[in-house]
């Protein structure tokens, strides 16, 4: 069964209805589980079990504990295209925007990892806009050719492809992807997304499991929120995660949870998502799946940050940009795609993981 | 007592408990735990080692007299296995080697038979190998036959701090194998590693249980304590248990 099929099972199912009726005693027992069945999730995710923050965050920081140890792994992001084909209205990169696009040379890439590199960072995640024929696969796997130099794990955040064309990157020396599928409800999906091959929503929410069965030993996904109820979108996601979890043994799948900030173009969320509701559906997801990791972007504050590094996250990226060459400053830079709320150098980050009794760990694989 | 000591790939430990560099909080803290739980083995994953790190390295927090064991942490195939077998030699680190191949993310359990042929190949390159398996009896044979140096079975999910979940299995092989058996991953408690010592288990690894610990090097110290007890109380060789009481003053003993 796709995940698409068993997303379908709960196209009718009356989430509402589900939350309105769960009472202490229903998340109590949740709780208590050792493990954690979807409607349990769906249970910590009510409104109900906001009551019960408290014991949520207690057992999701003692689960992160057990299974990531006090620890705390750094990642840094690597911009090398915006050109966009794709008409994502919530996106700084999103084609009808006037910005300076911009592609690096592979020269300029080499500039950009050598500067990055003496920040300690060992992990880099490398990023494009959609645009398949500016940044085709030989481009990419030249990229990676060159970021093998400075970092000892490259991961990639940019269209989805082909399991065959995963293949290749996973061959050339890709570590794993990131993929949002953005937003999982099928109406929303059609109304952000006006565009591009990203108006596709099934050839999206099927490239996680296409990654996987490429060989990524990673693959992380996400729902950006705030365009849809962020309770719902979180259940799915949820379900999208245990899917791949149980599907693909060999593969680590990981849960990011990018809450929408300003981008280029002002785009106003439908749905604001407070601080207390997020830490809800971070720990409720750490309860759901204990072992899945959950990077916290920049898009986060340093202060709420700090918090949630004791609250189940397990990796955290700092000194990131988000503009193409915007780590030496290269001439065009400056448009980014999402506005960063912590500023925090590489070795500030890592002074407030520390300060937080927790170790930083610049390196956790290599291409053996 | 004093001569009980374990030999290991021409080695001999007077500890017989192994602990890991995994999830401490702090690195500064490795050293700290070494010297107050007397542990004279730690594993170290290779996929961790950064020799560009300086200072930083997490080599540079073990003192020279513990023997590393690093470990393949991370491998999913033989293959892989066999060749951070052979960078971890390369940098340096040794010739003891703890074969981790893991296929399963959600339960991490090992895979033995690419753990079997990872050791058929890295025995054969001289290196002292402890393979990391779900125990099973034919294949901790087949592991002695390839040259394993140990074997070294789950006592449950790593990091689950469950115990020993497999305790009937792992006794077969304590009472089977020729190789030293250390029982690795699962031990949460002090009260766990003594009972694996106490039914004669070589030794244990322990490292979650000890670096998530609020104060590892005293968690440390009390494995240490367990360990020792374990092993002092399976040498003087314990009483029986029985499904019936027996009278400390037996009526009959005057018909000796």
């Amino acid at each position: 069964m796709s995940f698409t099929q068993l997303l379908d099972r709960y196209a009718d199912f009356d989430f509402d209805g589900f939350w309105q009726s769960r009472t202490d005693a229903h998340v109590r027992r949740c709780l208590a589980k050792p493990s954690l069945a979807p409607l349990d999730f769906l249970t910590l995710l009510s409104p109900a079990a906001g009551d019960h923050l408290e014991t949520m965050a207690q057992k999701a920081r003692s689960l992160t504990i057990q299974h990531f140890g006090r620890t705390i792994q750094l990642y840094i992001p690597l911009y090398i295209s915006n050109y966009c084909n794709s008409e994502c209205i919530y996106c700084g990169f999103n084609r009808r925007h006037t910005i300076t696009r911009r592609k690096l040379t592979l020269d300029e890439i080499d500039i950009e990892a050598r500067k990055i590199a003496q920040t300690g960072m060992r992990h880099v995640l490398v990023l494009t806009g959609e645009a398949p024929k500016v940044t085709p696969i030989d481009y990419l796997v030249a990229a990676v050719e060159i970021l093998k130099r400075y970092f000892t794990s490259i991961s990639i955040e940019i269209f989805p492809m082909e399991t065959d064309e995963y293949a290749q990157l996973q061959k050339a020396g890709v570590d794993g992807i990131t993929i949002y599928q953005e937003v999982y409800d099928p109406e929303v999906y059609a109304q952000v997304h006006l565009a591009g091959r990203k108006t596709d929503y099934r050839f999206r929410i099927e490239a996680p499991a296409r990654g996987a069965e490429a060989g990524f030993r990673w693959v992380n996904i996400g729902a950006l929120l705030g365009l849809a109820d962020p309770r719902k979108e979180a259940f799915r996601t949820g379900l999208h995660a245990h899917y791949l979890t149980h599907r693909y043994l060999e593969t680590e799948i990981s849960i990011s949870m990018p809450r929408i900030n300003p981008a280029e173009g002002g785009y106003q969320p439908d749905f604001l998502l407070d601080d207390r509701t997020f830490v809800q559906i971070l720990t409720a997801f750490r309860l759901f799946l204990p072992r899945a990791g959950i990077p916290i972007s920049t898009r986060e504050r340093a202060v709420f940050r700090d918090r949630l590094m004791h609250l189940g996250a397990t990796r955290l990226s700092a000194g990131s940009r988000t503009d193409v060459g915007g780590y030496t400053d290269l001439e065009g830079s400056h448009c980014q795609q999402f506005e960063i709320s912590d500023e925090r150098s590489v070795a500030e980050m890592a002074a407030a993981i520390k300060s937080g009794g927790l170790q930083p760990v610049y390196k956790d694989w290599e291409l053996f | 007592m004093g001569a009980d000591k374990l030999t290991l790939g021409g080695r001999e430990f007077t500890s017989r408990l192994f602990t890991g560099t995994g999830k401490f909080a702090d690195k500064a803290m490795i050293p700290e735990m070494l010297a107050a739980s007397g542990s004279e083995m730690i594993t170290v994953a290779l996929r961790r080692v950064d020799a560009e790190a300086g200072a930083d390295n997490i080599l540079k927090y073990i003192p020279p007299a513990v023997t590393l064991l690093p470990n393949t942490s991370g491998a999913r195939t033989a293959d892989e296995a066999v060749r951070i077998a052979r960078i971890a030699r390369a940098a340096g680190c040794g010739d003891f080697i703890k074969i981790e191949v893991i296929t399963d993310q959600k339960y991490l359990m090992p895979d033995n038979w690419e753990t079997l042929q990872a050791t058929e190949t890295l025995a054969a390159e001289g290196f002292v190998v402890l393979p990391y398996v779900m125990p099973d009896l034919t294949l901790a044979k087949r592991l002695e036959d390839a040259g394993a140096a140990a074997v070294m079975p789950l006592g449950s999910p790593i990091g689950s701090n469950q115990g020993l979940k497999t305790r009937d299995i792992i006794a077969l092989l304590i009472e089977c194998c020729r190789v030293p058996v250390v029982v690795d991953a699962g031990i949460g408690r002090p009260s766990h590693a003594a009972d694996a010592m106490e039914m004669g288990a070589d030794a244990v690894l322990v490292n979650t249980a000890i670096a998530t610990a609020q104060d590892p090097q005293a968690m440390g110290k009390a494995f240490a304590m367990a360990v020792k007890a374990g092993r002092m109380a399976y040498l003087a060789q314990m009483g029986e248990v029985k499904a019936t009481a027996e009278a400390s003053s037996p009526l009959t003993g005057f018909l000796h």
